[in-house]
């Protein structure tokens, strides 16, 4: 299945957004993520199955001024 | 003093240094920074996530009495800023936005009339909206019309450590504007920041010059007396300046006259 993530195509196994989380091995307490311009809440990434053309962007808060 | 609190949309802070999350050496000096610098408010940034970089959250860095001020640094126009603010309060960041929008890689100069639009949206959503603008009155007053809870002009471009060189231009917005003025950027040393609050500041953010530090903990602390002494010494209304001296002894009765 074909989807962008942080602006890149990319081919990913189909799943919830909290498999594709899991699959990457990203650590969800740090992780903000996006679908389709909406920010989902932890508590709801294994709720959504993503879909072929979906737009992610996977997110963080660092150091800033 | 005790009762000298700083409201900023809506909600009152008795420390008037801002401080930011960037360029320390490690995220543990953070909330050791904000103990002893007492500050209330501090700035955090959002990112893409970078596979290769530590995947700490610096969050978890900073206590909960703590307010978050997210900042929408990379936005290149109004809409970037919007988006970055959305998703920052749908992430937990809670109200506060500041907006930074630059287009300008040398300078790091805000754009001044993006960051108004992106005000008048922003504020229309209930975001508390702090701009980060050039100290320009009439863009000042329009953004007050537009519902931001600050202004926020800078003193020098970001990270420089010059200090005040837009003192002047600062002190029209003082004057003139309703909502608080919190001198952000360029800020280098207490001196500076005390200068910034004796002026009339409501508040000074300050990010490089404590995070970059020898010692960001005890620098913390030194602005932190710093703002409240110049805080201190404009409520107590600074004497008038002269031209030629003033004596402090009286003229009088010397051991030398002749009676």
């Amino acid at each position: 299945m074909n989807v962008t993530i942080n602006g890149q195509p990319e081919r990913i196994v189909p799943g919830t957004i909290e498999e594709m989380v899991c699959r990457k091995g990203l650590q969800p307490e740090a992780l903000v993520v996006e679908h389709n311009q909406e920010v989902v809440p932890r508590e709801r990434w294994s709720h959504i199955a993503l879909q072929e053309g979906d737009v992610l962007e996977l997110l963080r808060f660092v150091g800033g001024g | 003093m005790e009762n000298d609190v700083l409201v900023v949309g809506g909600r009152a802070f008795t420390s008037r240094l801002f401080t930011g999350t960037g360029k320390f050496a490690a995220d543990a000096l953070i909330p050791k920074m904000l103990a002893s610098s007492g500050s209330q408010m501090i700035t955090v940034a959002l990112r893409r996530i970078d596979s290769s970089a530590r995947s700490e959250n610096i969050l978890d860095h900073i206590p909960r009495t703590v307010t978050l001020l997210p900042n929408t640094s990379g936005a290149r126009n109004a809409e970037e800023a919007v988006r970055i603010a959305r998703i920052a309060r749908a992430a937990g960041c809670g109200d506060f936005i500041k907006i930074e929008v630059i287009t300008d890689t040398k300078y790091l100069m805000p754009d001044n009339w993006e960051t108004l639009k992106a005000t008048e949206i922003l504020a229309k959503e209930g975001f508390l909206v702090l701009p980060y603008v050039l100290p320009d009155l009439p863009l000042a007053k329009r953004l007050e019309s537009a519902g931001a809870a600050a202004v926020m002009p800078l003193g020098a471009p970001i990270g420089s450590n010059r200090g005040l060189e837009t003192a002047s231009l600062i002190a029209l917005l003082i004057e003139n504007c309703r909502v608080p003025v919190v001198v952000d950027a360029g800020i280098g040393r207490p001196s500076h920041a005390a200068a910034a609050m004796e002026m009339g500041a409501d508040a000074v953010l300050v990010n490089t010059a404590i995070a970059t530090a020898q010692d960001p903990v005890a620098m913390g602390r030194a602005f932190s007396l710093a703002v409240a002494a110049g805080r201190t010494a404009f409520l107590a209304r600074m004497a008038e300046e002269s031209q030629v001296a003033r004596a402090s002894s009286p003229l009088t009765g010397f051991l030398n006259e002749d009676g």
